[in-house]
């Protein structure tokens, strides 16, 4: 039994489909990452599963049970709102206590469980403050300890991290997976940040357009994208269109890429990671060759943006030491990249 | 840069100024002892005071005053805050025109309101035979034209600044929706309901134009009490009487802010 399973949900505005036909399944204590572009029914969906978005169509079990047609106060989730959404009236031990004072959970009881809770999100400290004289951060937390109290079913996260700045961001991000996975909370996140999802979750779900364009681990979506769109979405790829050719890809301006023997047949895109091709001077005479057209310096990384014909073509590698020979490497030089046939993968769009 | 902040800070002090000089002005000549207003003063005294206290109809006027606005906004407000709420929450059709005749009684200008009130209590004293001309549920009545805009307008830009996720949160964590607009949205709303409480108190207490038909003998509004003196007299007892309002009405605000911050409701 799932502890969470979407049946595929339907979800029309007026003429509009906000979801067109979503199913899923999440295990008990698995986190799994609703990931997608901006529209595509991300909030839509979590809001069907708290019950907030009536669905057009299809079912939503919790534990094996049909709550479809349950008011959100009927449903064992708890919701983390992108906006925190804390009662500002009310101190931080008072917000954290509401779903149990609810519950009609005792006093003593409440009150020791709301500490239990804020100590949980190390906030244990700021129980009598009201929400406005914490910060981001803290409100944050709040908001998380204010849910995971509960103990739900299931554990809703829309955009957890969006309104907090980089830094914290990692920090939050690597406490909520802590957090979710010893207390072993269903969880269902929404993010349109793609690191954010690959780091954190179990697996993840990419959608498009209201509908689920592929499901798995990080590993899956990375390494065997099943199109062109996962394989752009997740992670960075070069995709280039063309068509197979013998043992390789012939791209649309006549340069041959090394492809292993069985690529999807059919494909017209050819996908590879820019960390997967190696970069090297003219004379290494293996390869194909480019142009160098960009170097952007990050740090303990460089990307070169190289030439092939008129095909663009993205490649990040280690930035070189001084005796490296790729060394003092400049824009405009010829250059050649080589990379393993079973690095790419030919992809239908 | 520097020029700039001096224009600015000039421009508040000018601002502060023009609002407060004259309330400085009539706190100062109420205690002037010339009954005609002259400057230098030939001295200080407090016997405008004691005149405006002694006399009858300033007390009276107070009273009926006070009780007219207090009336008139514990009706107005509680209606007011149900309208706002269907007004921002419901789908209800014509909204926009609802909303505009709700506000109907402040944007009309008060005299042709009163004269209309006047006309409509007329016909109706003469239908029903019994007085409403004169009396305070007529006043409390024609107040509450006051006291429902007003809480209309405050109230309902309360609401559409306030974040709906709040109250999906409590329905989330198990509130039902009584339960919901009990401990969350009521509670969220009681600036908005304290600031519309203040200003509709305020302005029937204060309101002229719309009253000034409907009083009768023995059954009249501190203004129009003061607007009566005037007619006969110009004495800084008017002063007297408008300091004593204006100390009044500041100490209601001060015992307001002391529940809710008014810095943070206006
Ligand atoms: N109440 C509504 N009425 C009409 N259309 C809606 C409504 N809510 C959402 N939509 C539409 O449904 C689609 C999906 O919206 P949703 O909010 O689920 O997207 P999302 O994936 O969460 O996007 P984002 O990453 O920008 O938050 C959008 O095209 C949106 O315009
Ligand atoms: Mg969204």
């Amino acid at each position: 039994m799932k502890s969470l399973e979407l049946v595929n949900i339907r979800k029309d505005y007026g003429g509009a489909v906000a979801v067109a036909g979503m199913s899923m399944q999440i295990a008990r204590g698995e986190l799994v990452s609703l990931l997608g572009p901006s529209g595509c029914g991300k909030t839509t969906t979590l809001r069907m599963v708290a019950g907030f978005v009536a669905p057009s169509a299809g079912s939503v079990l919790i534990d094996g049970r049909d709550v479809t047609r349950l008011a959100p106060y009927e449903r064992d989730t708890a919701l983390v709102f992108q906006s925190y959404a804390l009662f500002p009236h009310m101190t931080v031990a008072q917000n954290v206590g509401f779903g149990l004072e609810m519950r009609k959970v005792g006093r003593a009881e409440r009150e020791a469980q709301s500490l239990e809770a804020l100590r949980r999100v190390r906030l244990e400290h700021l129980a009598d403050r009201y929400p406005r004289q914490l910060s981001g951060g803290q409100q944050q937390r709040v908001a998380l300890a204010r849910g995971l109290v509960l103990n739900p079913a299931v554990f809703l996260l829309d955009e957890p991290l969006s309104n907090l700045d980089a830094k914290l961001r990692g920090e939050v991000r690597s406490e909520i997976r802590a957090l979710q996975q010893s207390l072993e909370l269903t969880t269902l996140m929404v993010t349109h940040d793609q690191e954010e999802a690959l780091t954190m979750s179990d697996r993840l779900v990419l959608m498009e357009g209201g509908r689920v364009r592929q499901a798995g681990t990080a590993q899956d979506l990375y390494e065997r994208p099943a199109d062109a769109f996962v394989a752009e979405f997740v992670g960075r790829s070069n995709v280039i269109e063309g068509r197979a050719e013998g043992g390789g890809f012939r791209t649309a301006c006549g340069t041959l890429l090394p492809a292993a023997a069985a690529g999807a047949a059919g494909g017209s895109f050819y996908a590879i990671r820019p960390e997967k091709i190696v970069l090297a001077r003219e004379d290494a005479g293996e390869g194909v060759g480019g142009a160098l057209r960009e170097i952007l310096y990050l740090g303990a990384q460089t990307e070169y943006t190289v030439m092939l014909g008129q095909t663009p073509v993205t490649v990040i590698a280690a930035t070189p030491g001084p005796d490296d020979a790729l060394a003092g490497l400049r824009t405009g030089d010829p250059v050649r990249l080589s990379w393993p046939g079973a690095s790419a993968r030919l992809l239908g769009a | 840069m520097r020029l700039t902040g001096a224009i600015y800070r000039g421009g508040i002090v000018l601002a502060y100024t023009v609002m407060l000089l004259p309330v400085v002005l009539l706190a100062v000549t109420s205690v002037f002892r010339d009954a005609i207003i002259a400057f230098p003063p030939s001295g200080l005294s407090l016997e405008w005071y004691r005149n405006a206290l002694g006399r009858d109809e300033f007390l009276d006027g107070f009273v009926t005053s006070f009780k007219v606005a207090a009336i008139a906004t514990l009706i107005g407000v509680p209606a007011g805050t149900a309208a706002s709420l269907a007004l921002v929450r419901s789908n209800l059709r014509a909204k926009q025109a609802i909303t505009t005749f709700l506000l109907g009684p402040i944007i009309v200008p008060g005299i042709v309101a009163g004269t209309a009130l006047y006309l409509t209590y007329l016909l109706a004293q003469t239908r029903l035979d019994r007085d409403i001309v004169g009396t305070l549920p007529g006043l409390v009545a024609a107040h509450v034209l006051l006291t429902i805009p007003w809480t209309v307008r405050v109230v309902t830009a309360g609401l559409q600044g306030l974040d709906r996720s709040v109250e999906e949160a409590a329905l989330n964590l198990g509130a039902r929706h009584a339960t919901v607009f009990w401990r969350v949205t009521l509670p969220m709303m009681r600036p908005a309901i304290v600031a519309a409480s203040m200003f509709s108190f305020i302005q029937s207490f204060e309101n002229l134009e719309l009253t000034l038909l409907l009083v009768g003998p023995g059954m009249s509004t501190l203004p129009i009490a003061m607007l009566n003196y005037l007619e006969f007299q110009i004495d800084p007892t008017l002063a007297a009487v408008a300091t004593i309002q204006i100390v009044v009405i500041a100490a209601m605000m001060l015992v307001t802010d002391r529940y809710v911050k008014l810095s943070r409701i206006v």
